[in-house]
């Protein structure tokens, strides 16, 4: 058994209000350049919608991620040589409008007014250009099912509902949605790193963060093809893929990555998941209904004597396993079951996992009042708002059973908490969900603490990287006093 | 002149290549790329980029197999047809170049695309469309170029290889010829100072290269393989 590390994430969909402070975070700390305005390492989107790049999910259109084959995956995008072939124009690649042209204002237009009857207006310029714009699509152009006509009505998982499933959920002016936080998924099988002609994209082995490295990348743009998640990016000034790096920098030093610490839902959890590296090939190469089953399999316990033993012997520091025991994300993954991979059947192995929504999704306004479909709260899962399909369709690839069985704990948690504390449930009902989810009532009451009280530390388990130390293994760190650092010191400035 | 033309400015082209390009790939490694402009123009990319390389990469293998090995050039072009095949294909992959370098000059104009020209491209454009030009109307003027490159140009590369320069072989070739050889040379030369060095780097290890690469530091060493 080979055990590695990773440092992977749980992300609380019923906690996400939408407020997009992660993005901001983000964007300020690393993408607020020229030639990456437009992109959003972290972004937020309403579901159902179209996301960002514009259906991205839709791999008949970009071929991102892995296909099934007989002992391992095979790349969507095409074979080796072929990729080599389309090098020249990728004809997988989004465009800058799949994205958005990215703009400022003319704030001179407004200051420099001079006094008259007419509100002055800031006029937009494209950042590309320089040049002035007519806006027509913008980060979030359908926050909040904006324009649902267009972006909600398109959403690629729609096609897995049946019509009257599609109706309930597009029951214009009573729609439905919720928000989907999307950051790097750092997978065990990256399709970026598959696809990247240049060798530039490598998982690092100690902690699973996917980088690529800026002076190896030669902008032959595979990577966004082959990233089915569209979570690398094209700087068009640079020349250079970026992506999230889970804020490395601030790990090493036992900061939480900036999206993470700036979330006012509190709904992102951070840890280390132990796996096995060895069973990586066959997960990504089962049939799409084995898939969930398939990724839990591989994420490994981490109080059990064996993986320990493995893990040390694999050479996994103390401190780590140390994290792993204490990892959030190993409670909501493995523990719990409560969270689950963001389309699993792109085969990347993702590993930022989702507790997907409760939503009012019983609810209805049919004479203005606020209704609850069936007779009991929180007891007609099959009536719901937000068919089980479509949560099937985005994260457990179709298969409704895995979804199912999230739900029915999810809200036999509720239950029995509101039995608890409000006591408008009758004990034996709670009783019976917990029964039927498989929960005892103290793991009940750990899954309301780690989903409504986990403090900081709970929530983020990051170990100590001790980078430094492997670091001055391989050379003298005192070579570089008085200098900026060890690290990559040219300005990220276009060549000639 | 001829001196200078001949003998001393492909010995600097290929130095300040040479040199210039190990400079910048030591020294400024994260200017080497491919600076596409595809996510801001994808549709004129495609008519431009796609014929530019598909037509020219031929066309260089072939002056380079043909000057390294000038005797196997010049017998597997012995028979007349195979002669009129050659020269057909590289005028048609010729004629593609040259389609493609005009739409790529062509796209380069717009508002979005003129943000990321840099003074260094235009030069690179011109410089490539005189040589593509002149390769052309040598293929239609000076006939049989394959026929007469082993034991002209050939011999002259070699000769300044065996650094014992002897130009007389192609100084008494038509200028047309001769501009293609000088402007060639100027090609070679600008690589290290253009986006040309995206060449250099083209991505054959991806044909072996495992699909995952981990990468560690300290005691698990460096590159080791995923599945």
């Amino acid at each position: 058994m080979d055990v590695r590390a990773q440092i992977s994430m749980v992300f609380h969909l019923d906690k996400c209000i939408g407020c997009h402070t992660c993005s901001i975070a983000c964007k300020n700390l690393w993408t607020d350049r020229r030639g990456a305005e437009y992109m959003w390492w972290n972004n937020v989107e309403t579901k159902p919608g179209t996301g960002y790049p514009t259906l991205y999910e839709d791999q008949a259109r970009y071929r991102g991620g892995w296909r099934a084959g007989t002992d391992r995956p095979r790349l969507a995008l095409g074979g080796r040589a072929s990729l080599l072939a389309r090098l020249f124009h990728n004809p997988r690649l989004p465009a800058l409008d799949d994205y958005y042209e990215p703009w400022t204002y003319r704030y001179e237009d407004l200051l420099g007014a001079p006094p008259g009857d007419e509100q002055p207006v800031a006029t937009p310029v494209s950042l590309v250009t320089g040049e002035e714009m007519e806006i027509e699509a913008g980060p979030n152009w359908d926050d909040d099912l904006g324009g649902s006509g267009t972006y909600a009505l398109n959403d690629p998982c729609l096609a897995a509902l049946t019509e009257e499933e599609r109706a309930r959920l597009l029951d214009f002016e009573r729609l439905v949605f919720f928000y989907l936080p999307r950051i790097c998924n750092h997978c065990l099988n990256p399709g970026c790193l598959g696809a990247c002609p240049a060798g530039a994209i490598a998982k690092r082995g100690e902690d699973g963060i996917v980088l690529v490295n800026q002076e190896k990348c030669r902008g032959w743009r595979m990577c966004v093809s082959g990233c089915p998640y569209k979570k690398t990016y094209f700087n068009w000034s640079a020349g250079k893929a970026e992506k999230c790096i889970l804020c490395y920098p601030r790990q090493e030093t036992q900061q939480v990555p900036a999206c993470m610490h700036s979330c006012v839902g509190r709904i992102r959890y951070l840890g280390v998941l132990l796996y096995d590296a060895g069973g990586i090939a066959r997960a990504a190469s089962l049939p799409a209904a084995e898939l969930v089953e398939a990724q839990r399999a591989l994420v490994l316990d981490p109080s059990a004597p064996d993986v320990v033993a493995a893990a040390r012997a694999s050479g996994v520091p103390e401190h780590v396993l140390d994290a792993a025991g204490r990892s959030p994300v190993y409670a909501w993954v493995k523990r719990f079951r409560l969270a689950l991979p963001h389309h699993p059947e792109f085969r990347t192995l993702p590993m930022l996992f989702y507790v997907p929504p409760l939503l009012p999704v019983m609810a209805t306004t049919t004479s203005g009042r606020y209704e609850v479909v069936g007779d009991e709260l929180l007891g007609a899962a099959d009536a719901d708002r937000l068919p089980l399909r479509y949560l099937a369709a985005l994260f457990t690839a179709g298969e409704v059973a895995p979804v199912a069985e999230v739900y029915r704990r999810l809200v036999a948690v509720r239950l029995h908490h509101r039995a608890a504390s409000v006591g408008d449930v009758p004990a034996e009902r709670a009783a019976r969900a917990l029964a039927e989810a498989g929960l005892t009532a103290a793991e009940a009451e750990e899954i309301y603490r780690l989903g409504a009280l986990a403090s900081f530390d709970e929530r983020f388990v990051i170990p100590p990287f001790s980078r430094e130390a492997a670091i001055a293994a391989s050379g003298d760190v005192h070579d570089h006093q008085e200098e900026e650092g060890a690290g990559f010191l040219v300005p990220p400035r276009r060549g000639w | 002149m001829s001196g200078f033309f001949f003998v001393a400015w492909p010995v600097l082209a290929w130095a300040l290549a040479i040199l210039g390009g190990l400079y910048r790939y030591f020294t400024l490694r994260y200017t080497y790329s491919s600076l596409s402009s595809q996510m801001l123009a994808p549709g004129s990319l495609y008519w431009g980029s796609v014929p530019w390389h598909y037509g020219v990469v031929p066309i260089l293998i072939a002056h380079l197999l043909a000057g390294v090995f000038p005797r196997a050039a010049a017998a597997a072009v012995s028979p007349p047809t195979a002669l009129l095949v050659l020269e057909t294909a590289g005028l048609a992959l010729g004629l593609l170049s040259l389609v493609g370098l005009v739409i790529l000059f062509a796209r380069r104009l717009g508002p979005a695309l003129r943000r990321v020209t840099s003074g260094m491209d235009w030069v690179v454009l011109l410089v490539l469309l005189v040589q593509v030009v002149t390769g052309v109307a040598i293929a239609l003027f000076v006939r049989w170029g394959a026929r007469w490159y082993p034991y002209t140009a050939a011999p002259w590369f070699w000769s300044i290889a065996r650094l014992a320069p002897d130009p007389s072989r192609v100084a008494v070739l038509p200028t047309l010829a001769q501009i293609h050889f000088m402007s060639g040379f100027l090609v070679i030369a600008l690589f290290p100072f253009t986006r040309l060095v995206h060449l250099v780097p083209f991505p054959i290890t991806y044909l072996w290269r495992p699909y995952q690469v981990v990468s560690w530091l300290g005691r698990r060493g460096r590159g080791r393989a995923g599945p």
